[in-house]
């Protein structure tokens, strides 16, 4: 078995953020399910929250590149 | 994998992070290799269009104009107003360069013949982030003064006193290391992972076309695979840029603010 164990940490270094990723647009779609009129309150909100989730998984992909 | 090495051919050379090191254009000096020379002339572009944009204002907008207000304003109310408050208007010029300057060189990723994203070599984010961090805390140190400034910072009014051994540290460390390190890896690591997929799908279609009949099948999924992910780091582009300079107006909102 070849490869590096950097891709093995990216692979670890996204549950994480998948999960939050899903949780944030699960409140997201229900703040909107229930109340129609707050999306363009929520969307800044969600968009931000997934970015700062987000962040943490693009660097371990980078850093799996970057450092072999 | 015997598939993809062929018997005269080499294997795959997969990208890697050698694929963003440029040659300098002219000369010998690294300020002639193409991130630079783009970085340039995206400051060019941006202040063409905005000039234009501005020159003759009428009461009912021309085209251009119409664009340069709809991005200045974005900037403005949604970024600027609604995260800053009462004090925006001061920081709008220096947010409204940081959104322009980011996007239009992430944009860069994608136009055909450019191609490269300027944000995906470390130095540009990290000269960013430098001014929103000397930003934020100079404006803190202006408001509060330095000593009730890092007071505030460490130790929280309404927490129980035994937190405070955990939360100094942790709060300096927010403040002075993380919050820069993040904010620049943020969009660095974005646009470094977004460009590296986009070589990675496309030397991938080309090095399966000189292939078997089943290989060049596939050539044509990594082909369209990689169109697909243009459009997806088209909004990924626009995204990041959005995000650093939301972030960057948060974190000088909490530095203006009254409360803790």
């Amino acid at each position: 078995m070849t490869g590096t164990l950097g891709i093995v940490g990216f692979g670890l270094s996204t549950i994480g953020p998948g999960i939050a990723t899903g949780l944030i647009f699960a409140a997201y779609i229900n703040g909107v399910a229930r109340q129609p009129e707050a999306r363009s309150i929520l969307q800044p909100l969600a968009f931000l929250g997934f970015a700062l989730a987000e962040a943490l998984a693009i660097l371990g992909l980078v850093l799996a590149f970057v450092l072999k | 994998m015997n598939l993809l090495e062929g018997a005269v051919r080499p294997g795959f050379r997969a990208p890697d992070a050698g694929d963003f090191v440029f040659p300098s254009i002219f000369g010998d000096s690294v300020l002639t290799t193409k991130p630079v020379v783009l970085v340039f002339f995206s400051v060019i572009l941006i202040s063409t269009f905005f000039i234009a944009s501005s020159r003759k204002a009428l009461v009912v907008p021309s085209k251009i104009q119409f664009a340069g207000e709809m991005v200045y304003g974005f900037v403005r109310n949604e970024i600027g107003k609604d995260v800053i408050g009462s004090e925006f208007q001061r920081f709008v010029p220096f947010l409204f360069t940081i959104f322009t300057f980011i996007l239009t060189n992430n944009i860069f990723g994608i136009i055909p013949l450019i191609q490269f994203p300027t944000m995906s070599r470390i130095g540009f984010p990290v000269a960013i982030t430098i001014f929103v961090y000397l930003t934020y805390h100079f404006v803190a140190i202006r408001k509060h003064g330095l000593f009730k400034y890092l007071k505030d910072m460490c130790f929280m009014p309404g927490i129980p006193k035994f937190m405070y051994v955990i939360l100094a540290p942790l709060e300096l460390a927010t403040y002075f290391l993380i919050r820069p390190l993040t904010l620049a890896m943020r969009l660095f690591g974005n646009m470094f992972a977004g460009h590296l997929l986009l070589i990675l799908f496309t030397l991938g279609g080309e090095y399966m076309l000189h292939d078997k009949l089943i290989m060049k099948i596939f050539s044509l999924f990594s082909f369209g695979f990689s169109l697909g992910f243009t459009f997806f780091e088209f909004f990924v582009q626009c995204l990041q840029a959005y995000i650093f300079t939301l972030l960057s107006a948060l974190y000088i909102a909490g530095a203006l603010a009254d409360e803790h």
